[in-house]
């Protein structure tokens, strides 16, 4: 099991430390609700060191990535992040990852801590050209500032204007609490917020300051507990639920970011036929009618006919309701659309709502 | 963590506290801290016999579903419906607040259930 350069921390905050991933990680510290809400209303601080780093450098890089992902770069300037799947060749997904783009031949890539090992070897076996792929995950550190508050608190440690760091952009060299890091307006919450990547041994300086200025601010640790239940407000896709290498990009919703009109990528033509055949099931919201809490895997039926599946569910901190995520029969997708999910082998009403549940307006 | 004298306790972390032939059944202290903030409980039906063992209702927390299981076996006699409205008192008081009373014959045997210095015993070395 692996520890974050912020193990330490957590066990003197009395943070709740469950397994994730293969890393050892606070679940909670005083309350998932509170911590929650304190996202929504205020600003949390996380640690997602766990996250894997993988370095793709070269003159092909470029052209590599675009042939092993299914968003489009070649448009990106220097600075910019872009979300993407990145797919089997059946349609499937590997993974869903960020892409930071320094220049044209060098771009890091943050992936899911449990598929770092998959994806790494998934780069590997696929590289073409003259670019090389370095696994970084073990030597950088990421800390995430999410909530309305969050530019303000991280502005203390820093001469640069946050302001000018636009969504979905980020800034290579920023010096926070005297860190060279670097610092990206993204996040996984549905929130403003920035993420900030440092050598793992420069973490709990960053980590002690930011809470430490935030103070005033209400800033307070979050877990991964409410990082699941913020992310899954925002209907924000969580691989190993929405997605998998048995869910397409196009059935989990994210056909955004699938751009068949690239000349070639790998899975492009399984999902190109897809496409053209019309989805036979795509994900969902739902809110429960009856008493339960849907969770991931319970069945859902129509009439006792199986017509899918919860992706994700929870009770939703911010809206006070029983909410999932599904796969579901197409034809069962229109908000209002009612059908049963199987809790404990009893069929409770539930509603097709729309998503995101949680939207907040918040500057890009 | 509290643990109450004069109650007796599961392995899986229930307390049943025996008024005559009246068995109350809740969760204890370590139960609530360990499922976390819990925001929706399962009660069992009025006059289902249920097992030692059974499960006699299911609380949730944000992030997983717990079966709470039947300590010693009976007649549901009572639920506490106002669970179902305010979950989250079995975090603030979980002795206090019982799930449900169960109609126990006289003969019950509670000689499987821990006393509280043995559960506190049980529960570090669950630790």
């Amino acid at each position: 099991m692996k520890k974050t350069p912020l193990y330490e921390k957590h066990l003197a905050l009395n943070g709740k430390m469950i397994e994730f991933g293969g890393w050892l990680l606070p679940v909670e510290y005083t309350g998932i609700i509170e911590e929650h809400r304190q996202v929504r209303e205020a600003a949390g601080l996380f640690d997602v060191s766990h996250m894997g780093e993988i370095l793709v450098r070269g003159k092909d890089a470029g052209a590599f990535l675009q042939q092993i992902l299914t968003n489009d770069l070649s448009k990106a300037p220097d600075g910019k992040v872009i979300y993407s799947p990145m797919c089997y060749e059946g349609g499937g997904v590997v993974d869903d990852l960020l892409v930071y783009k320094y220049a044209d031949d060098h771009y890091l890539l943050v992936v899911n801590a449990a598929n770092t090992g998959k994806d790494f070897d998934w780069i590997k076996d696929h590289l073409s050209g003259d670019v090389d792929a370095v696994n970084v995950s073990d030597s950088w550190a990421q800390l995430a500032i999410q909530g309305p508050f969050a530019e303000e608190i991280l502005q203390e440690g820093t001469d640069f204007p946050l302001k000018d760091i636009r969504f979905y952009t980020f800034v290579p060299e920023v010096t926070v609490f005297g860190v060279q890091a670097m610092v990206s307006r993204t996040g996984y919450t549905g929130e403003d917020g920035f993420e900030i990547y440092m050598p793992a041994d420069k973490a709990p300086k960053v980590w002690e300051s930011l809470l430490e200025v935030g103070r005033p601010k209400c800033l307070m640790p979050v877990g991964l507990g409410a990082r699941d239940t913020l992310r899954f407000e925002a209907a924000l896709p969580l691989y190993g639920h929405e997605l998998s290498a048995e869910i397409t990009p196009l059935e989990a919703g994210l056909s955004a970011f699938v751009k068949l009109d690239k000349d070639s990528f790998i899975g492009k033509e399984a999902l190109q036929i897809q496409y053209n055949q019309g989805l036979t099931r795509r994900l969902a919201g739902f809110e429960m009618v009856g008493r339960g809490i849907p969770r991931s895997g319970y069945e859902i039926v129509d009439n006792g006919n199986p017509i899918g599946f919860v992706t994700s569910g929870s009770f939703s901190p911010s809206l006070g309701k029983n909410l999932g995520l599904a796969m579901i029969d197409s034809r069962f997708c229109l908000p209002g659309t009612e059908f049963d999910v199987i809790i404990r082998n009893k069929a409770v009403r539930a509603k097709v709502c729309e998503i995101p549940f949680y939207r907040k307006k918040y500057r890009k | 963590m509290k643990v109450l004298d004069g109650l007796k306790y599961s392995r899986e972390h229930e307390w049943i506290k025996v008024v005559g032939n009246k068995a109350y059944v809740g969760i204890t202290d370590y139960a609530q801290h360990s499922l976390g903030e819990i925001v929706f409980v399962e009660l069992p039906e009025i006059n289902a016999y249920l097992d030692a063992g059974d499960v006699l209702g299911v609380v949730e927390s944000v992030k997983a579903a717990s079966d709470v299981y039947v300590p010693v076996a009976g007649k549901v006699v009572e639920v506490n419906e106002s669970l179902l409205d305010d979950p989250a008192c079995l975090n603030q008081d979980p002795y206090e607040n019982w799930i449900a009373v169960l109609e126990i014959p006289d003969d019950a045997s509670l000689d499987d259930l821990m006393d509280a210095s043995e559960y506190e015993s049980y529960c570090a070395g669950e630790e």
